[in-house]
C-alpha cells in the first residue's frame, strides 16, 4: 500500500472576473473560488493509482480558510485525509516558501508519491512542485501526462514542445501532472457525506517549524514591483488571400507553437 | 448558501449543477432531435449514485432522503427535463415501489441494479380510460394455477422501453371487494412483469411533444403468465399504495419544474446581457428586465413550495396539500417561464437548437402529468372542506 500526498488548491473561477489588488499586489481571492481544476486532475489520478494497487490519498493544501473547500473536494472524491497549512502569516507567500511550507507539512510523514498539478491557473509559476521535490530529496518526474505506479516505479510521459519523453523514478518520488492526465470524476452524494466525517489536519507556522522572520509576503524572496491590468484586445492579423494564405497561415501557427 | 439546505445538501445540489452543464447539456440537443434517451448520460448518473440517492446504504443506495433526490431532479431540469423526469420516474415508480413493499426476495433481485441505474424499470398504471381515476383500472391480473394471467393494456410508460428496462409494476384488478355497505369495489393490487415475459409487448415509443428524450411507450399484456411470487405488495392494497406514489411524485413534478423554470432564467438573464438592440442589451430595457424579474419570483416561490412539501414528507408529516400546491405553482412557473423566455430570444427561441425553445415545448407535460393542475385544485379544494 502506497501513501499519496495530493496537493490541492483553491483559486479564483477562471470564469470569473479574476483581479489583482492593486493595494496588497496578490490575486483577489473574494470572488468566486473553486478547486483548481488541474487539481481535481491530479485527485484523480492518485485515486487511481489507489485503485489499481491500493494506497492511501491525502489531500494537501495551504491557504486561507476557504482553501478547505478544495480538500473537501478532494475527500469527496474519495482521498481519504487532508491536511490544511494556515496561517496569517504565512500570506503573500511566493514560490519558494510555499514550497518551505508544503516541505515542512510533507516531510516526515513517509509519503511515497507526491502528485501535484503541473501549475496553478493563478499564480502560474510551475515552480512549486520542483522546488518541493528538491526540499524532499525526491526524484521529480514534472509534466506528465500519463502515470503508472507497478513494483515501486512511477513511469509517465513528460510533455515536450515536440512530443514527449517516457520518464521512470523509484518511489519515493514527486510527479506533476499535465491536464491531459484524466477526467476528474464527480464525487457522489455518499462520498460528499463520508468527507466531512475524515480527518483533516491544521497545520500553523508552529506546528511547521517555520520562524515568523521567514514567512510571508514580507519575508519573500521575490518581490511583486508594479500590477497591470492586461491591455484589452488589439485586432488580430489579418491574411489575405493572394496564393501564399495558407504557408502564412501555418507559419503563424507554428511560430506560436501551436502546430 | 441558502439556509434551508444543510451542507451535505448545498454540495449535492452544486455537484448535479456541475453534472448537468458539463455532461447532460452538450447531448441534449441531439438526444431531443433523435427522441432517443442517451444510455451513456444515464450511465454516468448511475455512477455518481443519482438512481441511489433516497436508498439506504444496506441496499446499496447513497443515504440520502427524497429531499436529496429532488434537489437532483431540480439541477437537472435546468438543463434537461427528458433527464430528469428519467430519474424521477427510475426511482419513484421504479425502484421505490420494491424497496417500499417488496419481500426480500423481490428487493435483492431488483434494487441492486436499479440503485445503481444498471437497470430500469416502470409502473404501468395509466390506461386509456385509467389516470388519477386509478378505480377505473381494466387491466386484470388472475391467479391460475400458482400464476398470474395478466390481461390488458397500459399507456404512456416511462422507461418501458431501453436497453436496461428490466420489468414494470402493472397496476391490475385482482377480484371484487365488498364493503361493510354492500357496495362492490373492485380490488387493486401489483403484479411485478419483467420484460420478455410471453405476451409482454412494448410498443413503438411515443412521438412527444416535448420529454422527447424521455422513453414513453405503450404496454400490451395477452396472457401474460408471471409466479404468484411477483405481487407486490400486499392484494388489495395496491390503490393505498399508488396514492402515496402518487403524492411523492408530485413533489418530484415540482421540483423538476423549478428547475425547468430556473433554467428559463438563467438562460435569459444570459441572453438579456449579451443581445444587443438599439445599441444596448435587451436586458437594459424595463421591459425585459422586469419580465426576468417576474420569472425570478416564480422560480423562488416554487422552490419554497416544493422545499416545504419535501421536508414534510421525509419528517412524515402529511404532505398531501403541500405536495399538490407546489406541483400547481411550480408547473405554472415552468410553463410561463418558458413562454417569457421564448418570447426574449425571438426568434432564436422558435429554434429547436435553443434550450428555452426545448423547455417550452417539455413545460406543458408538468401542467399534465402527475394529476392534472385541475387534479391539484381539486385536492386543495378538498383539504379546505370543498368537496365537488
Amino acid at each position: 500500500m502506497i501513501k499519496i500526498a495530493v496537493l490541492v488548491k483553491e483559486v479564483p473561477d477562471t470564469w470569473s472576473d479574476r483581479r489583482i489588488d492593486p493595494g496588497t499586489k496578490r490575486v483577489d481571492r473574494d470572488g468566486d473560488v473553486v478547486i483548481d481544476e488541474i487539481n481535481e486532475k491530479a485527485v484523480e489520478a492518485a485515486l487511481q493509482v489507489k485503485e489499481s494497487g491500493g494506497g492511501e490519498v491525502t489531500a494537501v493544501t495551504m491557504g486561507p480558510k476557504n482553501a478547505l473547500d478544495a480538500v473537501r473536494k478532494a475527500l469527496a472524491m474519495g482521498a481519504d485525509a487532508g491536511i490544511h497549512i494556515i496561517d496569517e502569516a504565512l500570506g503573500g507567500s511566493d514560490a519558494l516558501q510555499t514550497s518551505a511550507a508544503l516541505a515542512a507539512a510533507l516531510g516526515s510523514r513517509g509519503f511515497d508519491l507526491v502528485i501535484a498539478g503541473n501549475e496553478s491557473t493563478d499564480g502560474r509559476t510551475a515552480a512549486v512542485p520542483a522546488m518541493l521535490a528538491e526540499r524532499l530529496g525526491l526524484s521529480q518526474a514534472t509534466f506528465l501526462r500519463t502515470l503508472t505506479v507497478k513494483d515501486g516505479t512511477v513511469t509517465g510521459e513528460r510533455m515536450t514542445d515536440d512530443g514527449h519523453v517516457e520518464v521512470r523514478a523509484s518511489l519515493p518520488a514527486l510527479v506533476s501532472v499535465t491536464e491531459q492526465i484524466a477526467e476528474a470524476r464527480f464525487p457522489n452524494f455518499k462520498g460528499i457525506m463520508a468527507a466531512k466525517k475524515k480527518p483533516v489536519e491544521t497545520l500553523g507556522l508552529a506546528e511547521l517549524g517555520i520562524a515568523a522572520g521567514d514567512a510571508g509576503g514580507a519575508n519573500s524572496w521575490s518581490v511583486v514591483e508594479t500590477v497591470a491590468a492586461k491591455p484589452p484586445r488589439e485586432g488580430g492579423t489579418i491574411i489575405k488571400d493572394d496564393g501564399t494564405a495558407g504557408q502564412k497561415l501555418a507559419d503563424y501557427l507554428a511560430s506560436a507553437k501551436l502546430i | 448558501m441558502n439556509p434551508q439546505l444543510s451542507e451535505d445538501e448545498h454540495d449535492l445540489s452544486a455537484m448535479v449543477r456541475d453534472f448537468a452543464d458539463t455532461v447532460v447539456a452538450p447531448r441534449s440537443y441531439e438526444a431531443d432531435t433523435r427522441h432517443e434517451l442517451p444510455m451513456d448520460v444515464v450511465a454516468q448518473m448511475g455512477d455518481l449514485g443519482l438512481f441511489g440517492l433516497p436508498f439506504p446504504e444496506e441496499v446499496g443506495g447513497q443515504g440520502g432522503d427524497y429531499f436529496s433526490l429532488c434537489l437532483a431532479i431540480e439541477a437537472l431540469a435546468r438543463v434537461d427535463q427528458s433527464i430528469a423526469i428519467t430519474l424521477e420516474a427510475a426511482i419513484g415508480l421504479g425502484a421505490m415501489p420494491i424497496f417500499r413493499y417488496g419481500t426480500e426476495e423481490q428487493k435483492d433481485t431488483w434494487l441492486p441494479d436499479l440503485v445503481t441505474g444498471r437497470a430500469l424499470a416502470g409502473f404501468g398504471l395509466t390506461e386509456a380510460e385509467a389516470g388519477s381515476d386509478a378505480g377505473a383500472t381494466r387491466t386484470t391480473a388472475v391467479l391460475d394455477d400458482g400464476e398470474w394471467l395478466v390481461n390488458g393494456s397500459k399507456q404512456f410508460i416511462t422507461n418501458s422501453g431501453t436497453p436496461i428496462s428490466r420489468f414494470i409494476s402493472v397496476a391490475a384488478v385482482t377480484g371484487e371487494r365488498t364493503r361493510a355497505d354492500g357496495t362492490v369495489t373492485k380490488e387493486l393490487s401489483t403484479i411485478i412483469v419483467p420484460h420478455g415475459t410471453q405476451g409482454f409487448t412494448v410498443e413503438p415509443a411515443y412521438d412527444k411533444v416535448g420529454w422527447r428524450a424521455s422513453d414513453t411507450h405503450p404496454l400490451t399484456f395477452e396472457d401474460v403468465r408471471v409466479p404468484e411470487a411477483n405481487l407486490l405488495g400486499e392484494r388489495g392494497r395496491g390503490f393505498a399504495n399508488f396514492l402515496r406514489t402518487l403524492d411523492e411524485g408530485r413533489i418530484a413534478v415540482a421540483a423538476l419544474a423549478t428547475g425547468a423554470a430556473e433554467g428559463c432564467v438563467e438562460e435569459s438573464v444570459k441572453y438579456a446581457k449579451s443581445r444587443n438592440v438599439f445599441g444596448v442589451p435587451i436586458g437594459r430595457h424595463q421591459f425585459i428586465a422586469f419580465t426576468i424579474a417576474q420569472m425570478q419570483a416564480r422560480v423562488h416561490t416554487s422552490r419554497l413550495a416544493w422545499y416545504d412539501a419535501a421536508r414534510r414528507c421525509d419528517a412524515g408529516l402529511s404532505f398531501k396539500t403541500e405536495a399538490a400546491i407546489a406541483k400547481l405553482v411550480a408547473s405554472d412557473a415552468a410553463m410561463r417561464n418558458a413562454r417569457d423566455a421564448t418570447q426574449i430570444f425571438g426568434g432564436y427561441g422558435f429554434m429547436n437548437e435553443s434550450l428555452v425553445a426545448r423547455q417550452y415545448r417539455d413545460s406543458k407535460i408538468l401542467e399534465i402529468g402527475e394529476g392534472t393542475n385541475e387534479v391539484q385544485l381539486m385536492i386543495i379544494a378538498r383539504s379546505l372542506g370543498l368537496d365537488g
